[in-house]
């Protein structure tokens, strides 16, 4: 008998023992008496779920058929079938985005979110444990400073001269060119660091958790066996959090795909044409930013909508990859 | 020497942090900033001013400053209340639908709700055109805001506050259930006290993602009546007009008070609800 039937078997005799009804002896008055008690804990979670992603994504669908703007927004829906897609993939700039969004995407998530992310965790590892805390502690400030206030530290990192303060400090091969950095010289390398910096941190804070529940005892005999710290790592650690390392890959993907709050705020997807622009900046700005006093709403929903249908892909992909469904599983206890 | 290298790189990559917030604490203070260094009117080193803090008496920001306040204890309320109903339900009952809805709300957490912004627009005007508790939670309102907050944060708290239920053991439960106590009793007066640590957790991550919101504010409000503090501080920060750089980073400063309060008191616990599925990129 496995230990979950223990368990149950248990359960029951419990049941029995105090002379409530369990699961075996269950009338149909109880069963509704307790579908009723649990939808209504359960009403405001389903109330705002329902008007907040389900009815959303379902008017985003019908919005992309549609050539809804703000010039013709008290008219009735105009359907105009495919033709906003048609419109999408033709765009001048549809190539340019694309690129751009693969390049933000993979260069982000390789150098910060999963490699600078793994190499903090390891080096703040193998330091005393006060020490390695306080870096990671202050690797934790650019996750909790206002984005608007975080920018503007960047912004004033990246300024022309005389305020700029990497114009001031670095020389100038070093990139230091004078100009303004993050609107002239080097957008991309702006646009990677502000967000690797935020990005970054998660993983560690990950990968740190996996690290640190590695038995001491596995490492003690590597190294007695005389095992090089690179051999410790490549043979040893990095085999032991592997399942961190595909976690943080694929959420961390799709964080990056959808997200577009610190490129809003630092560069507007600029300077000049679509030069750091990424696919969830366009819907947004489509649908929120006036182009000649006009929202095309329905046309940033159809951006929109494509980047959905990939990122609900990725999250359901991701769901089945780390096996939630053990999550999932039935309550053992559910009325008396 | 192994030792001296991992300390030399954490130095190093900390230093665009440090430089940043260091730039902040120096510009509050100083007259203007040219790199790192103050200067005053003559272009010397020095300038140090009280004069950047002279908005606090401005009440502009105040009213940012509440709307801000609302927001985030609004949420904290809101996801409260939304997380620890349904986590009990979704822990503790069989019921239709439960195997769909915890699917569903896995897979919201992994996906990013920013992409629903456009859509969510029309249903905040949708909720803006109810009579009476209509300019409360539409567009262009603080509740609205709010609402909006909550639902993006739900998924995450929900699943948070089941984890910590599922914890709990039965016992107590099953002695006040069998005792005659109504279910929302037993929720309130057992289960709720044993969850009191999760639930402190999930208010201070609630509490400042709510404070430090600026997409969805500064989507769904116009002008500076609803306007919170990062909504304000980007409207002090214009294309057009000359920027106030040192005003601006008085009033970023004022606005991390609370976070610099947490940052300070509550270490160890932000780690950890960071680490617990925070939504970030």
């Amino acid at each position: 008998m496995t230990e979950k039937q223990l368990e149950q078997q248990s359960e029951e005799l419990a049941r029995a023992a105090v002379g409530a009804p369990g699961s075996t002896r269950r009338t149909l008055g109880r069963r509704v008496r307790s579908t009723v008690s649990a939808y209504g804990f359960m009403a405001p979670a389903i109330v705002l779920v329902l008007m907040f992603f389900v009815v959303p994504g379902i008017l985003l669908l019908i919005l992309s058929f549609t050539n809804l703007a703000s010039v013709n927004f008290g008219d009735p829906w105009n359907f105009i079938g495919f033709a906003n897609f048609e419109r999408l993939f033709t765009d001048r700039f549809f190539p340019k985005i694309l690129r751009n969004t693969v390049f933000y995407v993979f260069t982000t998530l390789i150098l910060f979110n999963l490699g600078l992310a793994l190499v903090l965790a390891l080096v703040t590892t193998s330091i005393p444990r006060r020490s390695g805390f306080f870096f990671r502690l202050v690797w934790l400030l650019p996750r909790l400073t206002p984005s608007v206030v975080y920018i503007l530290m960047w912004r004033r990192i990246g300024q022309a001269e005389p305020f700029g303060i990497y114009n001031q400090l670095m020389p100038e091969f070093l990139g230091a060119s004078g100009g303004n950095l993050f609107l002239g010289g080097s957008p991309w390398a702006f646009v990677i660091l502000t967000n690797g910096f935020i990005g970054a941190s998660f993983g560690m804070i990950i990968f740190t958790s996996a690290l640190l529940s590695i038995p001491e005892d596995l490492l003690t005999a590597a190294k007695v066996d005389g095992a090089s710290a690179w051999r410790i790592i490549r043979d040893i650690k990095l085999p032991l959090i592997k399942w961190p390392l595909l976690f943080i890959a694929t959420y961390q993907t799709l964080s990056l795909l959808t997200s577009f709050e610190y490129i809003l705020l630092l560069t507007q997807g600029g300077p000049g044409l679509f030069t750091t622009e990424v696919w969830a900046l366009t819907a947004y700005k489509r649908a929120f930013a006036t182009y000649a006093g006009n929202s095309q709403w329905a046309f940033g929903a159809t951006w929109a909508v494509v980047l959905v249908a990939v990122a609900l892909l990725f999250a359901i992909l991701y769901v089945k990859l780390f096996k939630f469904k053990e999550l999932i599983e039935e309550p053992r206890i559910d009325n008396l | 020497m192994g030792r001296r290298i991992a300390y030399g790189f954490l130095i190093l990559s900390v230093t665009p942090i440090l430089v940043g917030y260091s730039w902040l604490v120096i510009a509050t203070f100083s007259f203007r900033t040219e790199g790192l260094l103050p200067r005053n009117a003559e272009g010397g080193i020095g300038g140090f001013t009280l004069s950047n803090w002279s908005f606090v008496t401005d009440a502009a920001i105040w009213n940012a400053m509440l709307n801000s306040f609302l927001i985030a204890v609004t949420m904290v309320i809101g996801v409260g209340v939304a997380s620890t109903a349904g986590g009990y339900a979704l822990s503790r009952f069989k019921f239709a639908g439960r195997k769909a809805f915890l699917t569903g709300t896995l897979v919201l957490h992994a996906f990013k709700a920013e992409m629903l912004l456009i859509a969510i627009f029309f249903v905040l005007r949708w909720l803006g055109g109810i009579p009476v508790i209509g300019s409360f939670i539409g567009f262009n309102s603080v509740g609205g805001v709010a609402l909006v907050m909550i639902a993006l944060e739900l998924p995450l708290g929900i699943w948070l506050m089941k984890g910590f239920f599922d914890n709990l053991p039965w016992d107590m439960e099953r002695a006040a259930l069998i005792d005659g106590a109504s279910r929302f009793r037993v929720w309130w007066q057992i289960m709720l006290p044993q969850v009191r640590p999760g639930l402190a957790a999930l208010s201070l991550f609630t509490f400042i993602a709510g404070w430090n919101a600026y997409l969805v504010p500064f989507t769904f409000t116009i002008g500076t009546k609803v306007a919170n503090m990062p909504v304000f501080l980007s409207q002090l920060i214009s294309d057009t007009a000359p920027t106030n750089w040192n005003l601006v980073a008085a009033v970023g400063m004022f606005q991390m008070i609370p976070l610099i309060i947490f940052f300070i008191f509550t270490q160890e616990l932000l780690l950890n609800i960071y680490a617990g599925g925070s939504k970030g990129t």
